[in-house]
């Protein structure tokens, strides 16, 4: 990496080490692999009569949810409580936020309570830049951010656990077709998704979706990636070897870009005709909530090359790896 | 060959020579990633041990992960046995040097079970110790000077060797 990019990019530290995990697009293809290979001994820490290992012992990671979510943060909970660190969940709705309190204040009283780490998920693109700036700024360097969904942006640990899921079932990157079907466009999940797998060298990336979700323009959304678009899903299937499918957000109805979700399942849906038509071993994704009947079929999505499930799995050791690797470097230049 | 080692091999057989007296056939021996993996397999072809070997990766409990030097290469699994629970281990390590890599390894176990005894063998024993840790069986003892490092080998055709190189 050029030193003036690593001095800009608040990711790395001097020495090139992540510090934080904010997006995936500036990372190369080893860190990736690095976090999978990291990953993978970690599922099997369930498996063990003490499901805990002493990775964050005594650190303290907040949950730094503004934006709603089940999964994904009790899944980073999960995962921080498998390190063994002290996990404090902020409700922001009922917190000072809804009081009026600044981003940045929330953040400085939280250093001031000694935080280790923030896991941030906002509605606000770059929300997580803003406070790894920011606490570089006012000295707190030591504290790291995780970055788990901002705005339209993106969602890194879900494009990792992505990753992580199509290396076990598939093995090499190289050698792949992934149709990504849905609202590619404005999809932080997508996004994500289509920079991992770009760096990763998968050759064909095909997005698959209406012109309305998928004008041309989408075709160059990510540098670089090797990416097609797909009005007909037909095309967008055949000899795929990964489906990843997307949530279908009910903003998309409201903002009149789709006629309707019983329209949509009938042209976009996965169902078992449409996937029949991709490799025969070839495995459905979906990053949840599903909606079923609207972007899946239930046959499909309970059928038996879906592979949902463990992607839920698989996210908590892909996180257990994010956090463990980034508390292991320090924020400094030097130490 | 530093130091007039004696050969691997000659080590092995010694270790082997003093456990066999104290081995059951439900001993099972742990070999310590990575060096101590490699002296375990021949270990356990030399006693004829009929248990499968286990192995241990200690890097979840090491205790240098604050000064930036842990889990650098990620960590590998554990594979011990279904039933920690009341087995005899024997820990199996190439270098005996500061005692922490033994406290992380008896850590690692813990998390698996209660075993019923954990004894610990060793190829060389450097000195040098920060913890109270001593072997249970131990081939060889050499004092090694803090700048060295001293590291069991393995080439391409399996033969296993001690490399001392500074630091």
């Amino acid at each position: 990496m050029h030193p003036l990019t690593r001095q800009l990019n608040p990711q790395f530290n001097t020495h090139g080490e992540l510090i934080h995990l904010l997006s995936i697009e500036d990372l190369s293809r080893d860190i990736l692999h690095a976090i999978l290979d990291r990953a993978e001994p970690f599922t099997a820490v369930a498996e063990r009569e003490v499901k805990k290992v002493p990775l964050l012992r005594g650190k303290s990671v907040f949950n730094l949810f503004f934006e709603n979510s089940t999964r994904t943060r009790t899944t980073f909970e999960i995962a921080a409580k498998r390190l063994s660190a002290d996990v404090i969940n902020l409700n922001i709705n009922t917190s000072s936020a809804a009081k009026g309190e600044s981003l940045l204040d929330t953040v400085d009283n939280l250093a001031a309570m000694q935080a280790d780490m923030f896991v941030v998920r906002h509605a606000s693109s770059g929300a997580p830049y803003l406070i790894a700036q920011h606490l570089a700024a006012i000295g707190s360097k030591h504290i790291h951010v995780v970055n788990a969904g901002d705005g339209r942006h993106s969602h890194p640990t879900q494009g990792l656990l992505d990753m992580y899921t199509i290396r076990h079932y598939k093995r090499d990157f190289t050698q792949l077709t992934v149709a990504v079907v849905g609202d590619v466009l404005h999809s932080r999940v997508a996004r994500s998704q289509l920079h991992a797998l770009a760096i990763l060298g998968v050759p064909e990336i095909r997005l698959v979706g209406p012109k309305t979700l998928l004008p041309s323009y989408a075709a160059q959304m990510i540098e670089n990636a090797p990416l097609r678009i797909c009005h007909d899903i037909g095309e967008g299937l055949r000899g795929a070897d990964v489906v990843m499918t997307l949530r279908l957000q009910n903003e998309r109805m409201n903002g009149a870009l789709l006629p309707s979700t019983q329209e949509y399942f009938k042209s976009y849906g996965l169902t078992p005709e449409k996937l029949a038509l991709a490799k025969p071993d070839a495995i459905v994704m979906h990053p949840g909530p599903m909606n079923r009947g609207v972007e899946i079929d239930s046959t499909v999505a309970d059928g038996r090359q879906a592979v949902i499930l463990p992607q839920v799995t698989f996210g908590i050791a892909v996180r257990m790896a994010v956090m463990s690797m980034l508390a292991g470097t320090s924020g400094g230049s030097a130490q | 060959m530093p130091m007039n080692l004696p050969p691997v091999t000659d080590l092995i057989a010694q270790l082997a020579k003093q456990m066999r007296p104290h081995i059951t056939p439900a001993t099972v021996l742990v070999g310590i990633h990575t060096g101590g993996v490699w002296a375990a397999e021949v270990l356990h072809a030399a006693l004829g041990l009929t248990t499968p070997l286990a192995s241990i990766d200690v890097s979840y409990h090491r205790d240098d992960h604050h000064l930036g030097n842990g889990l650098k290469s990620g960590g590998r699994a554990s594979h011990l046995p279904d039933n920690v629970e009341g087995a005899h281990l024997v820990l199996v390590d190439d270098v005996l040097y500061t005692g922490r890599t033994i406290r992380a390894a008896l850590n690692e176990i813990f998390d698996y079970g209660r075993p019923a005894k954990v004894e610990y063998a060793v190829l060389i024993d450097r000195g040098g110790r920060e913890l109270p840790v001593a072997a249970t069986y131990c081939a060889h003892a050499v004092v090694v000077p803090a700048s060295q490092s001293l590291d069991l080998q393995r080439s391409d055709a399996g033969q296993l060797s001690f490399s001392l190189s500074e630091k």
